[in-house]
């Protein structure tokens, strides 16, 4: 019974308590009970996580109850080991994410916790369901409560960031409305069939849909996911979003709801529209290696430390966007571990600028300079991210990167390792704009007496960045504990794609 | 037994938890001097563990003495499977005995050169994972796991570069010791690049990154000359220009003397920068397959070797001096690789390790003395100050320059009369660096020791190093002495000892090597004294010039002219690459990637839609008037269209 239902556990227990959040007043008491509430979602996850077993095939923890019958709409959900391990980040960045928040938020603290406890419902929501329906509606739930955290509690220009957000993801998702539509109508005019927007079904559907009207809805999507990554050219959204969103949200942005958009690519993009995939191939390499690049460059020469964690997230997804388009077991494998370390590194930078701007209210490199000597754990918090961030070995983003690099250079998929080594060049740069914005932020003398007074972490602090430096680790010494989860079901998606790329082939003879 | 290996491996990690997470409460609780026992106690175990698996290995029969050892699988994905798993055999644990002997030996020193630092806990924690990532590398039994420690040591090179961060250094584009040790890191890390790339090849083609795997199948896969494989070996000796410090990547390692001096001693001189030299000898069954790559290695070493010593003769900073030497004595160990002589490579690698970790030692000492004062002009008559280092330091400086029976008289010789065998040129390069070598070494020796001091004496009142800085100072004499005895060659009556053992290392690679090295007694004879001799009259000359008859090294830098500023200023390259690299990457990024493309091109687009939407939204505004008619009148001119649509279409107006 626990079991059965233990999906709509967690995606409703941070709902029930964003309710409960309603009924009191006290400040404290709020953000006690929502910090309750996301650590009782963390914990059920983690018991998802434990019973989850990855030798099984298909998806777990699948709950079904029929919604609309007319267009036979369900409440269909269920997890393979990809979603899996991202339930796991989503609820464990939001638990930290709303920890450390304890002190930076000051004005309507209640309406801030309900908004991250929706949010959580939304992208949970997102990575369990289904039904494209109602995919949908969680996908477009988590829009709101993100509009308005960045809209009421961002910085200086958080109406500007707000509003971008909004329309740029609003435009792309509108597109992917029209085509869940015309997918589930494609499958009532087949001999036989319904109106249905069941993902089951809709696996072995739409691969049939002639290629010219296949193309329109693959594009449709792959936009709608692509602006979410975000990838190159649809990334400008991203620097001020996260730039101007507080702390929590910057977390959550980063750490979560990019890799919606990477999810998609995996979860429909790919399997739904196969050949298409193949002829948007090379254009969708291309694109990600150049953001690889762009984003570092761009990265290099940024004034503000949280611009400059904003734009490497564009060169960091790029690496996942190459290792999912590269179809192979390695690359893709490479890739969904890579959206967990870039959630925990980039999240853990994120926080750390957050918490280096509570405490100086400044974000510009050039007014720090000297701090590991007035701040010595936040520096040495930082380094680890950032370590972690650049891919050194022994930590997790190394395992990430090296996989989708190592899987894009031997992909028969892109047929070229060219791919591969133009995106090698990105862990040089990654070095350069991290190591010398360390540099002018923490090493060097303390040269302006503002930043003699900076006080380090306290204990609230670093227990809550202690807490990712341990998956940090983790992943990075001993990663065969999550790539496991996740093997099936990418080797199953990789199968789906050779099948379906020989089978064009056989078309084509 | 063999798993002694892995407490080798884990000691050095147990120290960095320690020191790392409970240090500073050490250090302030209970002294510095408990940090400092962790650190080197360690390290000292680790090394006592080496020498009984040293010796258990001798009991062995020399085809039996590879062992792997597996701990845990690490990474795996689809057909990728990796683990951590150290392989121990004749070249690694060779590697293993000096890597943690004197690292061991440095620790120790440490303790007294860091005597009162604020950071001491913190050094002791940098040192530990370094020796941890060291061992990594040379036990890995597979690339990814020596890639591991690869970046792990260019890790803990960089934070140790910039430990005393808060101080300023001066080079090109470099104001702070940070700067010097962020530009070790991402100069490694192009070499690195061209190492993952490598990698990947040797993943497309071989299926995996175990040793025993490729070696045992590289012949089976490739023929020789194979272009994939020579692009392997390619870009893997590209990796090692970085790590190694070869050209044209070797710019890193003179600023990486910004760091503490025991740190120069151990990683960028004893043993991290060895690293590239094993990693190549570690490969040499594909590099056997690989001729053009092999000749490419030899040429690049030479070229290094010489080169570098150009620069050493005019440095005035005694730790640039060493710097540049310990670039080109790099560079005879990968002229040695490059003739296939690896044998000989890891022999240099060795006995360099101890000369040079000593030339660092006793510099340190010196700079410590004399209040961190670094430049030779500022030294002198320091013979009589600091007898013991004055002693120890002598013996450095007569094994490196190649005079017989110390430690790099064997090792330079043997690499020597290998490329004689193979190429003139390549030996006349190495021969000719070992004269200047010979010369720039001893510049420094009398103008640190001899004569009479250039320095304030009322001030600064020199006393020679601490029992903590002598004692690992005086077991690197010996070793310097001593050193080479273990490769006397078969000509001067030893058994060439050393080669013998690694020869099942590389029997593989020697196998597959076009020409058997065979060189007459005779000429063995001649190539030896003619390296001795320019030995002897560098040693010579240098005396004469800086001691004797001071105002003949006025002579020489006139008669030189600006060739002498050209070798000052390191040939400008770093001025080039700063130009030519550096400024166009950052103008570009800010100009035209950032302001130009993004909030231009793409935001311009992006803003330029919502403003366009907005302006259609106010011109349709105007519209809707409010007056009645005007909707009537929209509406009827809307009906007359549709109407007239309809009828064109249905062909009412055709004939």
């Amino acid at each position: 019974m626990f079991e059965t239902h233990l999906l709509s556990y967690i995606i409703f227990t941070p709902l029930v308590g964003a309710v409960l959040l309603l009924l009191v007043r006290n400040e404290t008491i709020v953000k006690s009970l929502s910090i309750l509430f996301a650590a009782i979602t963390f914990i059920l996850t983690v018991v998802l996580y434990l019973t989850f077993d990855a030798a099984k095939p298909g998806f777990q923890f699948v709950e079904y109850v029929p919604w609309i019958y007319s267009l036979n709409v369900a409440y269909h959900l269920g997890i393979d080991g990809i979603s899996l391990l991202l339930i796991v980040l989503t609820s464990f960045l939001t638990l930290i994410a709303l920890v450390a928040s304890w002190s930076s938020i000051s004005k309507r603290v209640k309406s801030f916790n309900f908004f991250v406890l929706l949010l959580e419902v939304g992208m949970l929501g997102v990575f369990c369901s289904l039904d494209l329906f109602l995919f949908y509606i969680f996908w477009e739930a988590m829009l709101v409560p993100m509009y308005f955290i960045i809209g009421i509690w961002g910085h200086e220009r958080r109406v500007y960031a707000a509003v971008k957000f909004f329309i740029y993801t609003m435009v792309g998702s509108l597109l992917m409305l029209v085509a869940i539509i015309w997918l589930g109508y494609y499958a009532s005019t087949l001999p036989g069939g319904t109106f249905t927007t069941n993902l089951v079904e809709l696996y072995s559907i739409a691969p049939t849909i002639p290629l010219g009207i296949q193309t329109w809805m693959f594009l449709a999507f792959t936009l709608s996911f692509a602006i979410k990554v975000p990838i190159f050219p649809l990334h400008t959204w991203l620097p001020d979003a996260h730039t101007e969103a507080p702390m929590a949200g910057s977390v959550l942005l980063a750490g979560v709801l990019l890799k919606m958009g990477t999810y998609g690519l995996l979860r429909f993009s790919l399997p739904l529209f196969p050949e298409s995939a193949f002829k948007f191939l090379p254009l969708m390499a291309i694109l990600a290696i150049v953001g690889i690049i762009y984003g570092a460059f761009v990265s290099m020469v940024q004034k503000d430390l949280k611009k400059l964690v904003a734009y490497s997230s564009v060169a960091h997804l790029g690496f996942v966007v190459l290792g999912i388009f590269a179809i192979t077991v390695e690359s893709i494998q490479g890739s969904v571990i890579q959206m967990v370390n870039h959630g925990l590194t980039t999240g853990a930078l994120f926080l750390l600028v957050g918490m280096l701007y509570e405490k100086r209210h400044t974000r510009l490199i050039s007014d720090f300079g000297g701090l590991a000597r007035v701040t010595p754990f936040l520096a040495t918090f930082f380094m680890i991210a950032m370590l972690g961030s650049v891919g050194l070995p022994g930590l997790n983003g190394f395992v990430g990167e090296f996989l989708i690099l190592v899987g894009a250079f031997k992909s028969d998929f892109l047929g070229t390792p060219a791919y591969a080594i133009v995106a090698t060049s990105g862990v040089i740069f990654a070095a350069v704009y991290l190591l010398w914005m360390y540099q002018r932020v923490f090493f060097k003398t303390v040269d302006k007496p503002e930043n003699e007074k900076i006080k380090d972490l306290n204990v609230r602090e670093i227990a809550v960045l202690a807490a990712i430096v341990v998956f940090v680790v983790w992943i990075g010494v001993h990663p065969i504990t999550f790539l496991s989860k996740s093997e099936p079901a990418v080797k199953a998606l990789v199968d789906t794609m050779v099948k379906a790329k020989v089978g064009a082939l056989g078309a084509l003879r | 037994m063999q798993n002694l290996v892995v407490y080798i491996v884990a000691l050095p990690v147990i120290g960095v938890l320690i020191n790392g997470i409970f240090g500073s409460l050490i250090q302030k609780k209970l002294g510095e001097k408990v940090v400092g026992a962790i650190g080197s106690g360690t390290i000292g175990l680790s090394f006592v563990l080496a020498i009984i698996v040293f010796v258990r290995m001798l009991g062995e029969p020399s085809d039996a003495r590879s062992h792997v050892v597996e701990v845990y699988k690490w990474i795996a994905a689809g057909n990728l499977s990796v683990s951590v798993s150290y392989l121990v055999d004749q070249l690694s644990i060779v590697m293993l005995l000096v890597v943690t002997g004197v690292s061991f030996l440095i620790h120790i020193y440490s303790i007294g050169y860091m005597h009162g630092d604020r950071g001491f806990f913190r050094f002791f924690t940098y040192m530990n994972l370094f020796v941890f990532a060291m061992l990594s590398l040379i036990l890995a039994d597979n690339y990814l796991l020596m890639f591991l420690g690869w970046e792990g040591v260019g890790l803990c090179s960089y934070l140790l570069i910039g430990f005393w961060y808060d101080k300023k250094f001066e080079g090109v584009n470099i104001t702070w010791t940070g700067d010097a040790g962020m530009k070790a890191f991402i100069v490694n890390r192009i070499g690195d690049f061209a190492f993952l790339i490598g990698m990947f090849l040797v993943f497309a083609n071989f299926g995996t990154f175990n040793f025993d795997s490729i070696f045992g199948t590289a012949s089976a896969h490739f023929a020789t000359g194979d272009p994939t494989v020579t692009w392997i070996a390619i870009l893997f000796f590209i990796g090692a220009t970085g790590k190694s410090a070869q050209i044209p990547l070797y710019i890193w390692l003179p600023d990486a003397m910004a760091g503490p001096t025991p740190v120069s001693a151990l990683i960028h001189a004893a043993t991290m920068v060895t690293a590239g030299v094993y990693m190549i000898a570690r490969s040499s069954v594909l590099y056997a397959l690989a001729p053009a790559a092999m000749t490419t290695v030899a040429i690049v070493g030479a070229a290094t070797a010489f080169y570098a010593a150009t620069m050493a003769l005019v440095q005035n900073d005694i730790k640039k001096v060493l710097a540049y030497s310990t670039i080109s004595q790099l560079g005879y160990m990968f002229l040695a690789l490059g003739v296939g002589a690896f044998g000989a490579g890891i022999f240099h690698l060795m006995t360099h390790a101890f000369f040079k970790a000593l030339l660092f030692l006793g510099a340190g000492a010196i700079i410590h003395a004399l209040h961190e004062k670094q430049d030779l002009r500022d030294m002198g008559g320091l013979k009589s100050l600091m007898p013991g280092t004055y002693k120890t330091y002598l013996l450095a400086c007569l094994a490196i320059s190649g005079i017989p029976p110390f430690a790099g008289f064997f090792s330079k010789d043997e690499i020597l009369g290998r490329a004689f065998a193979n190429s003139f040129i390549l030996w006349l390069l190495g021969a000719v660096t070992a004269f200047l070598t010979a010369f720039y070494i001893f510049r420094l020796f009398i103008l640190a020791f001899e004569g009479k001091p250039r320095f304030d004496v009322h001030h600064i009142h020199v006393h020679d190093a601490p029992k903590t800085m002598l004692i690992p100072l005086w077991a690197l004499g010996v070793l310097s002495v001593i050193g080479g005895w273990v490769g006397i060659p078969a000509a001067l009556g030893g058994g060439d000892t050393f080669d013998k053992f690694l020869e099942p290392v590389f029997e593989n690679a020697q196998a597959k090597l076009p020409t058997i090295f065979f060189m007459n007694a005779s000429t063995e004879y001649i190539v030896m004294a003619i390296s001795v001799l320019l030995g002897v009259s560098g040693v010579y000359l240098g005396y004469v010039a800086y001691l004797k008859k001071p105002e003949l090294s006025a002579k020489l830098k006139k008669s030189v002219g600006d060739l002498y500023d050209v070798l000052l200023n390191k040939y400008y390259v770093d001025e080039i690459y700063q130009a030519v690299i550096v400024k166009p990457l950052t103008y570009v990024s800010e100009r035209y990637l950032w302001h130009g493309f993004d909030e231009i091109v793409i935001d311009g687009s992006v803003n330029g839609t919502g403003k366009t939407v907005r302006f259609i939204g106010r011109t349709l505004r105007k519209i809707q008037t409010g007056f009645v008619q005007n909707y009537a009148l929209a509406f009827v001119i809307g009906i007359i269209i549709m109407v007239g649509y309809l009828l064109l279409s249905v062909g009412a107006f055709a004939k």
